[in-house]
Order: structure tokens, then sequence, then C-alpha cells
């Protein structure tokens, strides 16, 4: 026993080859490290673009189930907030495109700064939805919670969506569906917003270990993966808002 | 070896990165005005193919995939596939399940 141990050791001391800190021991080179942890990033990636597909899916067959309803329903949606958050959420990719290149060139002020700026502009990000939300709740949109039927029945009883569109008024039936329209915007814009706070969540210990020096001495890996998933992030949103905010304005 | 940079792989520098928020703000705008302009069934198309060529972006620039490995891009490739598959296949079902009301 004690004998076979002491061989395994000595030839597991004399295995042991010289390697930075930050890579595991498993790996035979950084490069090789860096190479399967970016594609187990990709495959968690793909598993969020199935779960997120499964919403896409759901709102492609039922606005088609229920178009008039759907259409009156986005209508309610505000094109300017979803703009501006369209482009809050497209600058917050940039800064985080840019924390990746401080962390890669070993800027590390830099760094603190772009992942600062990208935490910053998530919350900007959830407080306009958090704005949108809060008019669906004074506006009775709550599916479920806080829901009425009014303003597709009686378009004029909504004078300011009314002006912008003109809707006829829809049969009770149909109108009862614009229910199912924001059950899938609250579905869709919140699982994009939960996936939104968890990563500010991380970018928040990202920035808190960024100022100690701990991803510009050569380790890009973190910092590169969480970049993968608040593009992604990104991406899902650039989707979002063409759905359920512009396709239904001239319908 | 504390010297050289983690990954050996390709820096992509804010140059790139500047003219890739450009051309998505651009995007953006361009989307939005398209969806005041009256296209009839195009206006989905013409809004879903702005949000893929802004997606693209992001994918090859932000996410660097035109600078990875031959294996990152197969298996982006592959789940998109998988994907546009598996959406073809539910609205093919549900399309001949409800004549008349599509």
């Amino acid at each position: 026993m004690s004998d076979s141990s002491a061989i395994e050791n000595s030839v597991a001391v004399e295995a042991h080859h010289e390697h930075p800190p930050y890579q595991r021991h498993h790996f035979e080179s950084v490069a090789q490290q860096f190479d399967a942890t970016n594609f187990a990033m990709w495959l968690f990636l793909l598993t969020e673009v199935m779960f997120f597909g499964g919403l896409f899916t759901a709102y492609l067959v039922m606005r088609n189930w229920y178009y008039p309803a759907f259409v009156v329903g986005s209508h309610q949606l505000s094109i300017f907030w979803g703009t501006l958050n369209t482009l809050a959420l497209i600058c917050s990719s940039f800064t985080m495109a840019m924390s990746v290149w401080c962390a890669q060139t070993r800027r590390k002020s830099g760094l603190v700064l772009c992942l600062t700026l990208t935490f910053v502009l998530g919350l900007v990000f959830l407080g306009i939805k958090g704005i949108e939300w809060h008019e669906k709740w004074v506006k009775h949109h709550v599916p479920g919670l806080r829901y009425s039927v009014e303003a597709f029945v009686n378009p004029a009883s909504d004078p300011e969506v009314f002006a912008e569109y003109h809707d006829k008024p829809l049969a009770p039936d149909m109108a009862v569906k614009t229910e199912q329209y924001f059950f899938l915007y609250f579905a869709m814009t919140g699982m994009h917003a939960l996936h939104m706070v968890i990563g500010i969540g991380i970018l928040a210990f990202m920035i808190f270990r960024a100022r100690a020096g701990d991803y510009t001495s050569g380790h890009v890996t973190f910092v590169e993966n969480f970049g993968l998933y608040w593009h992604f992030v990104d991406i899902i949103w650039i989707y979002l808002f063409a759905l359920l905010y512009l396709i239904s304005r001239h319908q | 070896m504390s010297e050289q940079t983690e990954n050996a792989q390709h820096i992509v520098g804010p140059k790139v990165y500047v003219l890739i928020l450009f051309a998505l703000i651009v995007g953006t705008l361009a989307t939005v005005g398209a969806s005041f302009v009256e296209m009839g069934v195009w206006n989905p198309v013409v809004a879903l193919a702005i949000a893929t060529g802004k997606a693209m972006l992001v994918v090859l620039f932000f996410m660097h995939v035109k600078y990875s490995t031959k294996l990152t891009k197969l298996t982006i490739a592959s789940g998109l596939f998988i994907f546009l598959g598996l959406i073809t296949m539910t609205m093919a079902d549900y399309i001949s399940r409800a004549w008349g009301r599509w």
C-alpha cells in the first residue's frame, strides 16, 4: 500500500507540468481550457435558444389563431420606450464587448469602467421595462391579476391609443383573446428580464473582482463567457422588440 | 508564460466594436422606421430580416464567432438548424390541423 502510493505520488509529481494558477490542472494548455469552456458556454446558450424558442413558437401559433386580438394588443405597447430600451441594450452589449477587449489587453481601469457602464445600462433597461409594466398595471392589462377588455371592445375608451391607431372594436369572444397576447408579452419580457437580473447580479460580482485585478492578469475566460451570455440576452430582445412591438402596427 | 494573453486567439479591437455598434443603431432606427411604412404582409418579413441581420452582427463580432474554432461554428450552426427544424415541424403540424384558421 505505502510502496505503491509512494510510486504513484512520485509519478504524479513528475507529470505535474508548469501552468498559470488560473489554468485547471486537467487541461493541457490555457488555449485548450479556453476552447473547452467556450464550447460549453455555447452549448448552454443553445439550450437557452430552445427555451426561448418554445415561447417564440407559442407566440407564432397564437398570433395566427387570434390575429385581430394580437394586433390590438400590440398597439398598447409604446414604440418610444421600446426603441429607447433597444438602444440601451445595444449600447450595453457594446460596453460588454469593450470589457472583453480591456480584459484581453489588460486594462484594469478600462475594464472596471466598461463593466460598470454595462451594469448601469442593464439597470436602465430594467427601469424602462418597469415603467412599461407599471402602465400595463394601471390600464388593467395584466392577465390573470388585473385585466379588462374594455380598451378592445370599446377602443374609444383609450383615447391615446385610439388617436394613433383608430382600432375597430373587437367582438367580445375575440377581445378576451387579448389576454393571451398580454400573457405572452409578460412571459417573454419577464423571462428576458429575469435573465437581465441574473446578468446584472453577475456583473456586480465581476466589477468587484475586476477591481482586485482578477481578469487583467491573462485570465479572460470568465469575462469572455459572461459576454456571450449578455450578448445572447441582447439578441433575444432584438427579436422580442420586432415581434411584440413592431410587426402589428399597420394591421 | 505570464506575458502571453490567455487565449492565443484573435483579439477584436475597439474599432470593429464601434462599427458594429453604429450598424446596430442604424438597424434599430431602420426597423422602427420600416414599421411606420405600410407594407402589408411584408412588415413582419422586413422586421424579422432586419432583426436577423442585427443578430448576425452580434453573433459574428460581439460574440467572436467569426474568429472562433470550427467546432464552435459547427455547434452553433447545428443548434440553430435543429431550432429551425423544430419550429418548422411544429408549424407544419398546426397549419395542417386547423384548415381555415390560417
